[in-house]
Formats: structure tokens, C-alpha cells, sequence
């Protein structure tokens, strides 16, 4: 393989692994904000996700029980999350801020005796042939199972939102929980599903980040990927396909932020840093300029407390 | 009134109802009431709003549980757990508000309605064939929200229809539909009566009762006040009971001598800004000091598009909107209040009124324009308070005080105190839309009498309402919107009901308009 | 026996102001579980969290030095979440203000001038208002969630920061940490009690509430932003500007969180350093809501959430505890005040048996 060919795939795998997490956490976010939820909680979720991943993982020994650790406890958040804004109904927006406020601050605190441990990464699982392939193998063909999962789930859930009937259900209940309620579908249960399903997604992001990405703990280590999951959604226009796109994108500009440097660009670091956030803005005012294509495509009830009355 | 259902009992009815009780925090929604429904029956369920029609049908349907009291079906004993249930049972239901999804199309709306729906294209196939069969025209792949407020009532029915019900609910089916539209609709329901189907009929609409129904069960204050053949009563005797008290109806009067145009709409068009929203083409209409101006339509042809533009809500070209010769097209709601516009807007919470705050604080709301209530950018809070208490008294709101926060006053007392405080500032024009809708009798008298005198006083009233038998009740001259046009503009003698319901479907009548007297020429 | 909920007819006033006291008791007891559970006495570590740092006069000051800034931006966040534009992004508008703040100290370094403060005041209010305007444009022009943008800059303004430490603005004399000169004296706030660090920021503060307070209550302006907040069609049926609202909220929340920045520079710290708060944009969140959105509440809640910080400190000198226990007992204060408002709307009913679904309805429609 010649120089620039091991260039170009290093840097096709650096924007996988950039993408992989985002991909996940605003996938999950997607399908919570479908049922009408709001769910500013990604970041502490994800946070909360990467410290149990890797507590999992330590513990244990093994990776894989470590990712479901990570799972579950972004599931646990997004119950707590789901409480308050589904039982006790309380306002999504101060709600999900303090989900993350939170989850930075436990993530720390049981993070603590894990700073500077690492862990064994979750290995690669070849596809056998396929993954001789030169250059397209090694890119396509040879990844852990977290970036299997997270593009098949892709596929899984846009078949899922536009092509079964849950899937239907979960759109009526975003468009208008007055008439789903009406129909007689349980609005609160279907949202808690929905909610519980975006932690459960935001803690396999965080746990990718804490186990495959660098992999280790450190405090705040998201750095503020689950603000840009929940830019990638609006991004999306509410579309699996899109997230895959947008986060694919995000991993692009990560390129930059590395490699930037060692690219000949004489620029300082820290203004490299700032272009994943700059690029969030972006496409943030590209996407929302368009009113009217945003106000179509966003579920009707996003963010609005719903009270089952008669 | 007899019960005359005790003499004539043939065979089991298909749904009995006896001492149905419901009770909310602070209110007897259904106190012990009876209704007996036969099979292929029409029949009605008459009553004004809040007497409890809604609560009642909700029960039937699942939404709602009965606190006590028994529900027999076609013989049996049921407690309808829900909606679901009660599809299965076979009940269908029509909401006045319809249960629907905008963003969804026909076909997935449907689906969302049934227990086991079909595949989808099965399904599709299924709505064609209920839809020849009963003239109910629908492309099943439309998005909701391109339709017509009629085309997705029918969405319901059809809805409901492919469940092969055998008790149909209608709740105020005719609310959103022009006279035209309820014809046929009745054909559908006598068809359906006739293959054996009982449609319970929600109204408070006498006359169309009388037309279509076999019986009737009418309601008061959560009780059962009677049953009757609507067939064998006067609109009066059916009324009496509905209402109970007698109060002081609306007087129009002649039509006045018209003075100036105060209001004038010239070539107003404008394309929609939301998403599901209606254009509107080259409006033109002139309202006159001293009378009182009727817009008769279907929801959903524009009105809401129109009244934004006059509240100043939604900006216009200068010359396209006129106050007492004056361009304001272009000012916003403030410069229009100083011209003496007064606005009363159609949803009472949350548009017209401010629900988390109290009285006082919404005659602030719209009053800080034209009212004495800043001194130097503060806020002169006894004044305010004073003006507030004037509305009250003479609107006579029911509250518990003028702290009373707006969300808790009854929607009837709420809106005497909107229309009350927006016509105690005095206005040149008074723009109202809906002005009693959902409204109590004896408040929507109240509302009337007081937009009557108010236009005696001299000034120019503009009211854009659903409610067909309203208008002709109150409006000096009359014209009506369909699509974002309007239809020229009759003086209220010389046309008839179907007449406007023609202009309501954007038929243009075949006489000449009238146009205002010898005034109209003087000033222009 | 399950509990459910019923509406009340009229909002109860009376958990308006118990809601936060019955979130702080919430709080002090997950905190003595969360301590049991990590193995340390509970009561003790509530001690040293709650009581001990307050225990002497320089404590007290203390206090007062963290709540300055946390008041001060709790105040201008309040104006904005009444009218729900959720301007999320004060700490990146804190250090904007304090780079701001700073350019202008280091720039008349040798200066001895009496208005080198001023200059550094009004410099921090407009470099956090700068900040606050980005959002407000992109909202207003573009539609852009603010949420997102204004959180975003947040990450901005904390690397353009360090970038200026590591670069331009390194003391040239400072071994090559990334740090500014220190401040001449004339760039200082003056003290007000000595012995203390306790500085003239706190009658600013005070002055601040004050203003704000009668904005709020008394004046045209502070009844719009209720109304856009409670019902935004009523704003629009009254004439209230949406746009200008946005503006009016984010200038001002960004110019007080720019003012806290230079507050910080120009107080306690002294010099430019790359973490010139550790957090307080983000606490100020929870120190609004706490507060009730109103300026004396935020006031009182910006002493107790002042409390949080210097606890977190206590417990990791006394007890070897992480300063992330701060933002964990943060984080529960909020959840469980949010959790406690529901009373102020409903009441518990424990005796029905009924489903929520039914038991309700607040009124009934025909």
C-alpha cells in the first residue's frame, strides 16, 4: 500500500471512531425526541454511560460486560430523567440540564479511581474474507462490534420509525399526544420507551468513548458530544440516514482537530479545537434557517409537557 | 316531557345506560343519567355547552370510567376499559375535536384508529371501497394537514366505518361544516341508520335534530331533563329545557344608516407563512361605523391568516389595511391600538388572555395602549386594578376576585371579561373572532347585547365566526371566506341561510351586491 | 395504595416558597446516604460540607466572594428562563467579560488611573454581552436553537481564553506557565472588609438585584417578559416584540455574566489564568431556578449554592473527598426542586385509588 493510501485509511478510521460515539448517542436522542421528548441530558448521560462502561470493564475484566454496564446506566438516567418529566412533569428543558449537571459531577466522583488506568479496547471483529480485501477490508470490514452495531442500527431503526406500526405509534405520539391519548395509546408509557431507549443509546456512545476510543477515563471527557448529538438530530431533520451522515461529517472536522498540525497548518491548537463546535453552529443556522422545513419535520410536541386528562 | 321510552320498549336496546355517574374536583360532571339508544337509531344527545354531553360519550368510549352507575351493551353488562375496548365492542367515535395527526397521511391516520389494522396496502384498498360506499371522497395518501376541515371529519367517520360499528358517536359533527356539507353528511348517517346502525348524535343545534334525529335524550347541568321525538317538538319546548332560564336574546334592530367606512381591506393578499396554512387572494371589504359585520366560513379557508393581519400580528403592505382612512398595514398591534382597533382573538387562553396571570394583570395585557396604565414606564397598578373591577361589574364575570388568575375563571366568564375589556377601552373598531364559541347561553346573550350596542354607539364591529345561526342572529351585512378569498358583502335581509352557506363554499350568489347607503358616497 | 396526583384549582403560593426548602432537606438526606454508602459518617461530612465552612468570619466572606458571581449571573439568567429563551451558555459570556475584563488591565498595565476599573467594568459587560449577541443573532436571524449555540460558544470562549494565556497574553516573566501578568493594583477591586477577600463586587451585586428587581416588578418591560414567557401568543396579541425580548434577555444575561467575569479577574484571582471559574455560568443555572427566578430568591440560593463550592473544598482538605461532590449535590438540589414544584400545580392524594388518568381532570367539558 503506498503512503498516502495508509494516509487516507488512518484517517477514514479516526473519523469511524469520531463518528461511532455521536452516531449512537444522537441516534437514541433521535428516536426520544420522535415520541416528543426533549432529552437535554445526552452529555450526562453519555458521562454517566463511559465511567460505569469502564468501572464495568475493570471490574469485571471483560469489555463487553463493561459496554452493557454503560448501557444500563444511561438507561437509569433516562428513567430518572423520565420520572421527573413524565410523572412528575416537570419542564424537559431545566430537567435535562440537570441530568447533565449531575452526571458530570457523579461520573467524576466515582470516576476518581479510575484516572490513568486503562483498559483492554474492545477488539476488532474481522469478517472473515471480506476483510482481506486490500484498503476497502480494512475499512469496511474490520471494526469492533460497536461500529457494526451502530450502522446496522441505522437501517434498523429508519425501517423501524417509517415501516412498522410501532414505528407509526412512535410518530402519532410525537405529532400529537392529545389524539394518541384520545386513540386510547399509552403516551406516557410509549415516551418513557423512547426515553429509556435514547439513555440506553447515549450510554453505549459513552461507553465507546471510555472503551474504545482512548481508552481510558478522564473527567468532563465527552467534551460536549452530547450537545453536538443534539445539534446532529436537529441536523437530521429528524432522519436516521441523516444522523449517519451528519456524524460521519463531525468525524471529518475531528480530522482536522488531530491532524491538523501535522497537516502544515500553522494554526494553534486551540483554534483547531474550536471547529467542532464552530461546525456545530453551522450546520445548526443551515438546517434551522429554513422555518418551515424545520417546523415539518420536527414532531409537533417536542418539549411539551403532556398530562393525560380525559 | 315524558319518558317515552317506558311505553314503547321493544326488544333490547343497544346500549342502556342508567344513573351514570361522574363527578371532578369541584364539579358533577354527569349526575345519575339514563339514556337508552335502539338499534339503527339516530339519536340525539342535546344539550349547551357544559351541560355534560362530552363526559357522558367519553364514558361510553373508554376514556373516561364511570364513578358509578352501569353500561349495558346489546344485553350485556360492560365496563369499557378503553378505547380499544370499546372499538372491539363495536363503538366508533367522531371527536369534535378530531383526533388526528397533521403530519401524518389519510391512510396512517386511519391505521392509528384501528385495533388490527390490515397491511397497508390492504388497508388503502378497504377505504376505497368504504368511501364509494358511502360518498366520502379521500385520497388515502394525503398528509392530513393539506386537507379541508370537512375532508378530515370524514377521515373520522371512515375511520370509524371500517370497524363495522354498530353504535356510531358524532360529537358536534356540524360545528365545521358549511349547511351544504351537513346535508350530505346526513345522507351518510340515515344511509348507515338504515343498514342498521345507531349513531349517537351530539348537538346543541335544534333544528338539525329535529331534521335528522328519532329520539332525543337532553341534558342540563350533568342531569337527564328529559326525552322526547324531536320529530313531535317546537324548537322552543326542546329549548326550554336545554337552557332552563330564561334570559335576554340579542336584538339586531334595523340595519343603521351607514356611517363612514371605518375599516377598509383593500386587495389584501398574502401567501401563508405556516406551514399548514391557507393564502389569501385579493380581499377587499369595508366595515362602516355603526354596524355590525359578519364573516361566515368553514375553519381553516384563511380566517386565522386574515386575523392575524388585523391584529397587526402579521404585517401587511401599508394600504392594504385602513382604520378611519388611515394606512396601517405596515404598524404593528400598538400603532393600531392608538388608531382605536381593539381585538378579540379566537382561542381565549393563551392568545387572548395570559392563563398563569390574574385579571388584573391581563387588562394590562392589551390596555397599556389606550389606558392610563404607565406612568413614566411604571406600572400605575391602582389604576389597572380600577379598570379591571369596571370589567367585572359590568360584564358581570363571575370570579372569585380580580386576583383570580385568567386559567381558572369558566370559559364563558373568561370571555365577558376579554370582550368586556376590550370594549370598555372604547374602540373605533372592534375586531372578534369566534366570539362564543364554547360559550354558555345566557354569557353568549351577554356578548351579543354588548357587540350590538357597542356598533349603536358608533362604532365599527367585524366578527368572523363558524357559528352560521349566530351571524344571521346578530350582523347587519354579512359576507363569507372560503380558500382566502371573500365573497362580496349582503345586507343581512336579503339573503338567506343557504345563501351564505353557498358563499361559503365559494359560490358567488346570483343577485347583486349590496352596497351601503348615501353615506358611502358622501366620503368617498 | 398507590398515590396520584390532582390538580389544584389555584397554584399553591405557599410551595412556591416551601418547594425549594423541601428540595434542600431532599438534598441533605441523599447526600447522608451517598456518604453511608461511601463508606464516610454521614453526618460528619454534612458538617464539613454545610456548617464548618461557615463556621468563622473569613469563612462567611468567603461565601460572600463565590456568591457574587453567582448572583450576579443567577439574576440575568432569571430574566431570560421567565421569558424561556434558555441562554445556557453564561459561563462562555463570564469569560468573554473576563478576557475582556483582562485585555484592558494588561493593556494599561502601567497605568495608575483611577478609571482603569471603569474601563475594565464596562469592557467585561460588553465583551459578555458580545457573547450573549452571537446567540441572540443566530436565533433571531436564523431560527437557531439557543440552547445549542450559546453551549457551544461556551467551549469557544474557554480555548480562545487559553489560547491567549499559552500565547499573546503569557506573562513573559512567568517561567512559561499560561498565565497573564498579575494585575497592577489599579486594576484590582478594592476590598471592603479587611482581612478578607471580600470585595466592592458584592455592592455591585446587591445594587444589581435591586435594579433588577424593580425592572421585573414594577416596569412595562418586566411584564412582557413574563407574558412572552407564559404565553407567547398573548405577547404577540399585546404587541410584545419576540425578537426584542431575545435580545433584551441575552445582552443582558451576557453583559452581568461578562461583569462576573471581570469581577472574577479583577478580584480573587488577579491575572489572567487558562480556568477563570470553576463553573459558575453553569451553577448560576441552578441558582436561578432555586432562586424562583426572582431576584431576592436568586440571591439567597446564590448563598447556598456559594456554600456548595467552598463545602466541596472543606470535605476534600478535611475528608480527601473530590470536588465533584459539589456538582453531584448541585445536580440533586435541582432534580429534587424540580421534582417538589409539581406540588405548587398538584396535590398528592393518597387515598384514591383511581388511575391519574381520571382523577384529574380539572374541569369538565360538555
Amino acid at each position: 500500500m503506498s503512503d498516502s493510501m495508509t494516509i487516507l485509511l488512518a484517517a477514514s478510521l479516526t473519523i469511524i471512531g469520531a463518528a461511532t460515539p455521536l452516531l449512537f448517542a444522537a441516534l437514541g436522542e433521535l428516536i426520544t425526541e420522535r415520541s416528543g421528548v426533549l432529552n437535554l441530558g445526552v452529555e450526562g448521560m453519555m458521562l454517566i454511560g463511559a465511567v460505569s462502561a469502564f468501572a464495568g470493564a475493570l471490574i469485571t475484566g471483560n469489555t463487553y460486560i463493561g459496554v452493557l454496564c454503560g448501557a444500563f446506566a444511561g438507561m437509569l438516567m433516562a428513567l430518572l430523567h423520565g420520572y421527573l418529566t413524565l410523572t412528575l412533569m416537570t419542564n424537559q428543558v431545566a430537567t435535562g440540564l440537570s441530568i447533565t449537571i449531575f452526571g458530570v459531577g457523579l461520573s467524576a466522583l466515582i470516576g476518581l479511581e479510575f484516572v490513568g488506568v486503562t483498559v483492554e479496547p474492545l477488539s476488532n471483529l474481522p469478517v472473515p474474507l471480506l476483510s482481506e480485501i486490500p484498503f476497502f477490508g480494512t475499512l469496511l470490514f474490520d471494526h469492533n462490534l460497536l461500529v457494526y452495531l451502530s450502522v446496522a442500527l441505522v437501517f434498523g431503526l429508519s425501517f423501524f420509525i417509517f415501516k412498522t406500526r410501532g414505528g407509526l405509534i412512535l410518530r402519532a405520539v410525537g405529532d400529537s399526544p392529545e389524539s394518541s391519548h384520545a386513540l386510547g395509546y399509552p403516551v406516557i408509557k410509549i415516551r418513557y420507551m423512547a426515553l429509556m431507549f435514547g439513555g440506553l443509546m447515549a450510554g453505549l456512545g459513552g461507553a465507546y468513548l471510555s472503551l474504545i476510543y482512548t481508552p481510558m477515563w478522564s473527567e468532563n471527557m465527552t467534551a460536549g458530544r452530547g450537545w453536538v448529538a443534539l445539534a446532529l438530530v436537529v441536523f437530521a431533520t429528524w432522519k436516521p440516514w441523516r444522523v449517519l451522515l451528519g456524524a460521519y461529517m463531525f468525524g471529518g472536522v475531528t480530522i482536522l482537530q488531530l491532524h491538523g498540525q501535522g497537516f502544515g497548518l500553522d494554526i494553534p491548537s486551540q483554534f483547531l479545537s474550536m471547529l467542532p463546535y464552530l461546525a456545530t453552529i453551522l450546520v445548526l443556522v443551515l438546517i434551522s434557517r429554513d422555518r418551515l422545513k424545520l417546523r415539518e419535520n420536527s414532531p409537533a410536541s417536542l418539549g411539551r409537557t403532556f398530562r393525560p386528562t380525559a | 316531557m315524558k319518558n317515552n321510552f317506558d311505553d314503547q320498549e321493544i326488544g333490547q336496546p343497544r346500549l342502556l345506560l342508567q344513573s351514570v355517574t361522574k363527578e371532578f374536583p369541584g364539579c358533577l360532571a354527569n349526575d345519575s343519567v339514563d339514556l337508552r339508544i335502539e338499534p339503527g337509531e339516530i339519536h340525539a344527545l342535546l344539550g349547551e355547552n357544559g351541560a355534560g354531553k362530552s363526559t357522558l360519550v367519553k364514558m361510553i368510549y373508554g376514556i373516561l370510567k364511570p364513578d358509578s352507575g352501569t353500561m349495558i351493551w346489546e344485553g350485556n353488562k360492560v365496563q369499557v376499559a378503553n378505547p380499544a375496548h370499546a372499538r372491539d365492542l363495536g363503538i366508533g367515535m367522531v371527536f369534535q375535536h378530531f383526533s388526528l395527526f397533521e403530519a401524518l397521511t389519510v391512510k396512517e391516520n386511519i391505521a392509528l384508529g384501528m385495533t388490527n389494522p390490515p397491511a397497508m396496502d390492504q388497508l388503502e384498498q378497504q377505504i376505497l371501497e368504504v368511501e364509494t360506499r358511502y360518498g366520502l371522497p379521500l385520497d388515502p395518501n394525503r398528509a392530513v394537514h393539506s386537507l379541508s376541515v370537512g375532508e378530515k371529519q370524514r377521515i373520522e367517520i371512515v375511520r370509524c366505518l371500517l370497524q363495522d360499528p354498530s353504535l356510531l358517536i358524532m360529537d358536534e359533527p356540524t360545528s365545521v361544516l358549511t349547511p351544504q356539507e351537513a346535508e350530505t353528511l346526513f345522507v351518510t348517517l340515515r344511509q348507515l341508520s338504515e343498514e342498521g346502525c345507531s349513531i349517537l348524535y351530539i348537538s346543541h343545534k335544534l333544528d338539525e335534530v329535529r331534521q335528522l334525529c328519532q329520539s332525543a335524550t337532553i341534558l342540563r347541568h350533568g342531569c337527564n331533563v328529559g326525552n322526547c321525538i324531536p320529530a313531535n317538538e317546537t324548537p322552543a319546548s326542546m329549548a326550554a329545557l336545554m337552557i332552563g332560564e330564561e334570559f335576554e336574546v340579542a336584538q339586531r334592530g334595523e340595519h343603521p344608516e351607514a356611517g363612514p367606512v371605518t375599516l377598509e381591506i383593500r386587495s389584501l393578499s398574502r401567501k401563508s407563512e405556516q406551514s399548514f396554512g391557507i393564502d389569501l387572494h385579493d380581499i377587499n371589504l369595508e366595515v362602516h361605523s355603526g354596524e355590525l359585520m359578519g364573516i361566515a366560513g368553514v375553519a381553516g379557508n384563511g380566517q386565522a391568516e386574515l386575523l392575524e393581519l388585523l391584529s397587526g400580528e402579521v404585517l401587511s403592505a401599508a394600504d392594504e389595511i385602513l382604520i378611519g382612512g388611515e394606512s396601517i398595514g405596515h404598524r404593528g398591534s400598538t400603532k393600531r391600538r392608538q388608531q382605536g382597533l381593539c381585538f378579540v382573538p379566537e382561542e381565549r387562553l393563551g392568545h387572548g388572555s395570559v392563563p398563569d396571570m390574574s385579571l388584573n394583570d391581563n387588562s394590562l395585557l392589551s390596555g397599556f395602549v389606550s389606558q392610563p396604565f404607565l406612568n413614566k414606564g411604571f406600572i400605575a397598578t391602582e389604576t389597572v386594578r380600577k379598570f379591571t373591577r369596571q370589567v367585572i361589574d359590568l360584564f358581570d364575570v363571575r370570579c372569585p376576585g380580580q386576583d383570580a388568575l385568567a386559567g381558572s375563571l369558566s370559559g364563558g366568564n373568561l370571555q365577558k371579561f376579554i370582550v368586556g375589556r376590550e370594549i370598555l377601552q372604547q374602540p373605533k373598531v372592534l375586531v372578534v373572532a369566534q366570539p362564543t364559541w364554547g360559550v354558555d347561553a345566557g354569557a353568549a346573550a351577554l356578548i351579543h347585547r354588548a357587540l350590538l350596542q357597542l356598533a349603536a354607539e358608533g362604532a365599527a364591529v367585524l366578527v368572523v365566526s363558524q357559528d352560521l345561526d349566530e351571524l344571521l342572529t346578530i350582523s347587519h351585512r354579512i359576507a363569507a371566506i372560503c380558500g382566502g378569498s371573500m365573497s362580496e358583502s349582503y345586507d343581512i335581509n336579503e339573503v338567506s341561510a343557504e345563501d351564505v352557506g353557498l358563499l361559503m363554499t365559494g359560490v358567488s350568489l346570483d343577485k347583486s351586491s349590496t352596497k351601503p347607503g348615501p353615506a358611502q358616497g358622501a366620503l368617498q | 395504595m398507590s398515590f396520584s396526583l390532582v390538580a389544584r384549582p389555584q397554584p399553591s403560593k405557599l410551595m412556591v416558597y416551601l418547594s425549594p426548602l423541601l428540595a434542600l432537606i431532599l438534598t441533605l438526606f441523599s447526600g447522608f446516604l451517598m456518604f453511608s454508602l461511601m463508606g464516610i459518617d454521614g453526618l460528619d461530612a454534612l458538617y464539613a460540607f454545610f456548617i464548618l465552612p461557615i463556621s468563622d468570619s473569613y469563612g462567611f466572606s468567603e461565601l460572600l466572594v463565590k456568591a457574587i458571581p453567582l448572583i450576579l449571573i443567577g439574576v440575568g439568567l432569571s430574566i431570560g428562563f421567565k421569558a424561556n429563551v434558555w441562554n445556557i451558555g453564561a459561563e462562555g459570556q463570564l469569560v468573554m467579560g473576563a478576557v475582556a475584563a483582562g485585555g484592558v488591565a494588561l493593556f494599561a498595565y502601567e497605568s495608575e488611573s483611577i478609571w482603569v476599573l471603569p474601563a475594565m467594568m464596562i469592557a467585561g459587560i460588553l465583551g459578555g454581552m458580545a457573547w450573549g449577541a452571537v446567540p441572540a443573532w443566530l436565533k433571531t436571524r436564523f431560527n437557531a436553537n439557543e440552547i445549542l449555540t450559546s453551549l457551544m460558544l461556551t467551549y469557544v470562549a474557554g480555548l480562545f481564553l487559553s489560547f491567549l494565556v499559552h500565547g499573546p497574553w503569557r506573562d513573559p516573566e512567568g517561567f512559561n506557565f499560561p498565565e497573564s501578568r498579575l494585575f497592577s493594583e489599579s486594576a484590582l477591586l478594592p476590598i471592603i472588609l479587611e482581612d478578607t477577600r471580600l470585595h466592592i463586587g458584592m455592592i455591585i451585586a446587591l445594587l444589581v438585584v435591586a435594579t433588577i428587581w424593580i425592572l421585573l416588578s414594577k416596569t412595562l418591560i418586566g411584564f412582557q417578559v413574563k407574558v412572552v414567557g407564559s404565553a407567547p401568543r398573548a405577547a404577540r396579541f399585546a404587541g410584545f416584540k419576540e425578537k426584542g425580548l431575545i435580545w433584551f434577555s441575552l445582552l443582558l444575561g451576557g453583559g452581568l455574566a461578562g461583569l462576573a467575569g471581570m469581577i472574577e479577574v479583577s478580584g480573587p484571582i488577579g491575572q489572567l489564568v487558562p480556568q477563570v471559574s470553576p463553573g459558575y455560568g453553569f451553577t448560576a443555572i441552578i441558582v436561578a431556578f432555586v432562586g424562583r427566578l426572582h431576584p431576592l430568591g436568586v440571591t439567597i440560593a446564590g448563598l447556598l449554592l456559594a456554600l456548595s463550592y467552598l463545602g466541596g473544598e472543606t470535605l476534600q482538605i478535611e475528608m480527601g473527598l473530590p470536588q465533584a461532590v459539589t456538582g453531584v449535590f448541585q445536580g440533586m438540589l435541582l432534580f429534587f426542586l424540580l421534582a417538589c414544584d409539581v406540588l405548587i400545580k398538584f396535590r398528592i392524594n393518597m387515598t384514591q385509588k383511581a388511575s391519574k388518568t381520571e382523577s384529574v381532570k380539572q374541569e369538565a367539558s360538555a
